[in-house]
Parts: C-alpha cells; structure tokens; sequence
C-alpha cells in the first residue's frame, strides 16, 4: 500500500553515507537499495516518516521530518499549538519524574 | 509466586499498576543475582480473553511489570530479547520462545505497544539504558548483544545504546511470530521478514475499537434526536429511523468498510477513500426512504463528510501514512469539509420547516 505520491520527506546526503546499509535493516517498507556502495532513496511513496533511519544513522547522512501520520493527533497540534501528539503520554519527559 | 517491583516512574497519567496476580510467571530462577522470574510460554485462556478484552477497547493499558524475566533455562551466554510491557505483545512474544533459553527484558513502555512506544519516545534510548541500569542483566548475562524488535527503531539509536553502555543493539524481525526463526538463521532476517504489510485481518482486528469509539457519540446523538423530534411533536419512531438510521450508516462506512476495503477504495488519499463510498451510501439511503429534494441534498452534504472523516482519522492506526502526507490531507479538505457542513446544515434545518 502507498500514501500520498511525493509528499515524504526522507533524504540521504551521499557525502555522509558510509553504505554500512543499517538504514535498510531498520526501515519497515523498503525505501532503501544500496546503488554503487552508498544507499539511495528508491521507494519515496513508501515512506511512513517513522524516522527509524534517522535514529539509527550512525554518520547523520539521513534527514526526514519524521512523526506520526495521524490525523487526530496532527488536528490536536494544530488546536493547542503543539507537536502532533497521540495523547498524555506522549511526552515522558515531561510526564514522568524520574 | 513472586510479586514484581514496579517501575520507579511516576507518571502522571497513570501509575503502573502493580499485578500482584501474575499466573504467566511459572517459577523463579536461582541466579548469583537473586531470583529472576520465569515466564511461561503458553497462553492460557485468561491471557486470549484479556487480549480479546483489550482489542474491544476495555483495556487500553494492559500492562506487565517492567523488568528482567527469564524463559526455560538461561545461561550467561543466552540470548537477551527487549520488548514493551504492553501485555498483548509480552505474550505474542512468550508464546513464540518454547523450548529456548533466554532473557527477556521489559522496558517500561507505559502499556504500549512496541510501534507506537517508539513512535512516542518511550520505548527509547534512554528507556533501554534505564532498565540495562536497573535490571541485574549485567550479573547474569555477559552477553553483550540485545535483540529488540525492528518496530522499535524510530526510538532507539542502536550506536548511542552502544556508546553509552557497550551493548551492541541487533534488530530482529517485524514480527514476533518470526523470531524462533531469525535466531536459528544466524540473527539474519530476510526482507520479507522485516517489511510491514497491512492485510485485511490486520486491518480487521483494528475495526472494533474504532467503532466502539465512534458508537458512544452516535448514542448521544440518538437521544438528542429523539428529544428533539419528539419536543417538536414530529416524534414518532419512523420519523427517529430517518434521522439516525443514515447517520449509524455513515459512520459504519468510515469506521468498519474503510478499513476493511482499504487497498481497494479508490485514491491514496484516505479523505477520499472515505468520501466516495459516503456519497454511495448518502444516495443509497436517500432513495430507499423515498427523500425529498431538500432531504436529499442534505444527506448528499452532511453524511459523507462523517465518512471521510472518520476515514481521514484510520491514518492514524495504520503503518503507512506519513505526517507530511495527513498534513496535506487536512489542509486539502478540512475548507471543503467545513463548506459541506455548513450547507448541510442549513439545507437540513430548511427541510424540517418546509
């Protein structure tokens, strides 16, 4: 199944890509190939913006607004002006002492 | 039968509860460190029905205590699998484990499941390091790798757990159903192994709570419909089945046919997915109950926009939808939604007087 066309916004910066291929272990839909030792967007409507590949980059050479693809959690940052989130305890910084 | 500490988090929201009843805890395990309880790995029917209860929405947070658990007979050397205290997905994995070895460390993930804990920062980094610190895991294992599940990536950065703590993160498969399998294919997982799909029982299992959640506003509305007809002496139970009957419809479309039919509606746009077969249904009703046509175009306005809306809110139980993507959705239709609304409305109220 694939969302909206063109709208993800995953890149990879191929300066930084060492092709240690992580970022394709991780991703849950296949957005990744290796192309030439370096890995490459080849799937761009795929992307959920999970920000798995980001997390786990270990040269940073991936960028993507990652978040939740939900719209009542979106509408509800819309409403109080803050980040889409799903409910209380989404912020555990803020919600949990320790 | 050993009672668990809880968690030291004090979350505001709510407080882990303490189970003091734990039948999926067979025994303890004598270790150098104190005694490890450990898990069984069948379910028994008071696991299925509390996971059954859970799927209807009755138990939201249905958790285990955090914590370090051994299944059949670790040693040092065994493996270490991480997994959210969720209890539906303690036992998806348990009942996976028969005949292993190994440790099973439960982060605190307030409840939730593993995807959505690492999509909300709690199945995290920090998380992992937290119970790795709490834990006696260092006593009784000098293995130095752990196996988390791949869901968990969005929240753990596998060379930050490294470098703080010098265990090596490996991620295993999507699903816990894989995992026996994955371990004994030297912690490789093939592609397929490590792709979500989102097929129809997938998609089914999701239906009763959306629809649960969506009832109780129908059942308020219900009762304001009656009292309202019946307050202005056009009460009479066929006059209530106009009114509630297309509306119970709509939301039917966008709560139980849109996920269901997901792949095969037409459009990516989940918005659309649910308008379309709105308008199906709007006419559908509007001809079988013989409508007018200021009752018509009412139904027209008003009712698919309760499809497509509740259409528009399954991206959030899905594992495909990005945020820029529902972002671009909500812009895109939240004006034409309004418009339709309103007009709806209006059209609606004139009907009642003409």
């Amino acid at each position: 199944m694939r969302y909206l066309r063109n709208v993800a916004t995953v890149r990879i910066d191929g300066k930084n890509c060492t092709g240690c291929g992580l970022c394709m272990t991780v991703c849950p839909h296949q957005v990744f190939k290796l192309q030439n030792r370096e890995a490459v967007v080849h799937d761009l409507d795929a992307c959920m913006e999970c920000g798995a590949c980001k997390t786990n980059c270990p040269t940073g050479a991936i960028e993507v607004n990652a978040g939740v693809g939900c719209a009542y959690a979106i509408l509800r940052g819309m409403l109080y002006g803050t980040p889409p989130s799903c409910g209380c305890s989404s912020t555990p910084q803020q919600s949990c002492s320790n | 039968m050993k009672k668990l500490e809880n968690s030291p988090c004090s979350c505001s929201c709510s407080q882990p509860r303490a189970t003091t009843e734990s039948p999926w805890i067979i025994d303890s395990l004598e270790t150098p460190a104190g005694l490890i309880p450990r898990v069984s790995t069948k379910l028994t029917w008071v696991d299925r029905f509390g996971g059954w209860k859970a799927r209807w929405g009755y138990r939201m947070h249905y958790r285990v205590p955090p914590g370090l658990y051994a299944v059949g007979n670790p040693s040092e050397k065994d493996v270490i699998l991480v997994t959210a205290n969720y209890k539906l997905t303690f036992d998806k994995l348990r009942k996976e484990l028969q005949g292993l070895d190994a440790w099973l460390l439960v982060l605190d993930t307030h409840g939730i499941n593993v995807w959505c804990a690492a999509g909300k920062g709690l199945f995290s980094t920090q998380e992992v390091i937290r119970q790795l610190q709490l834990t006696p895991i260092k006593d009784v294992a000098t293995n130095k790798t752990l196996i988390l599940p791949q869901l968990a990536s969005p929240g753990v950065s596998g060379h930050q757990v490294k470098k703080e703590t010098g265990y090596t993160v490996v991620y295993g498969p999507v699903h816990a159903s894989d995992i026996a399998a994955f371990l004994k294919n030297g912690r490789k997982a093939p592609p397929a192994m490590r792709t979500i799909q989102f097929p129809f029982l997938d998609r089914l299992v999701l239906i009763p709570v959306e629809l649960v959640s969506v009832l109780k506003y129908f059942f308020i509305y219900f009762i304001l419909a009656g009292l309202v007809s019946f307050a202005l002496g056009k009460g009479t139970a066929a006059k209530l089945a106009t009114l509630s009957l297309p509306v119970l419809g709509a939301l039917v479309v966008g709560t139980v046919l849109v996920p269901a039919l997901l792949p095969y509606l037409p459009f990516r746009s989940f918005t659309l997915k649910g308008w379309i077969p709105g308008i199906l249904w709007a006419s559908a009703v509007s001809l079988w109950a013989g409508a007018g046509i200021l009752q018509f175009s009412g139904n027209l306005l008003l009712l698919p926009i309760l499809s497509a809306g509740f259409a528009l809110t399954f991206t959030g139980s899905t594992p495909f939808t990005s945020q820029t993507g529902v972002n671009k959705e909500i812009r895109l239709f939240a004006r034409p939604m309004a418009i339709s609304g309103v007009l709806g409305v209006v059209v609606m109220v004139a009907n009642w007087f003409v």
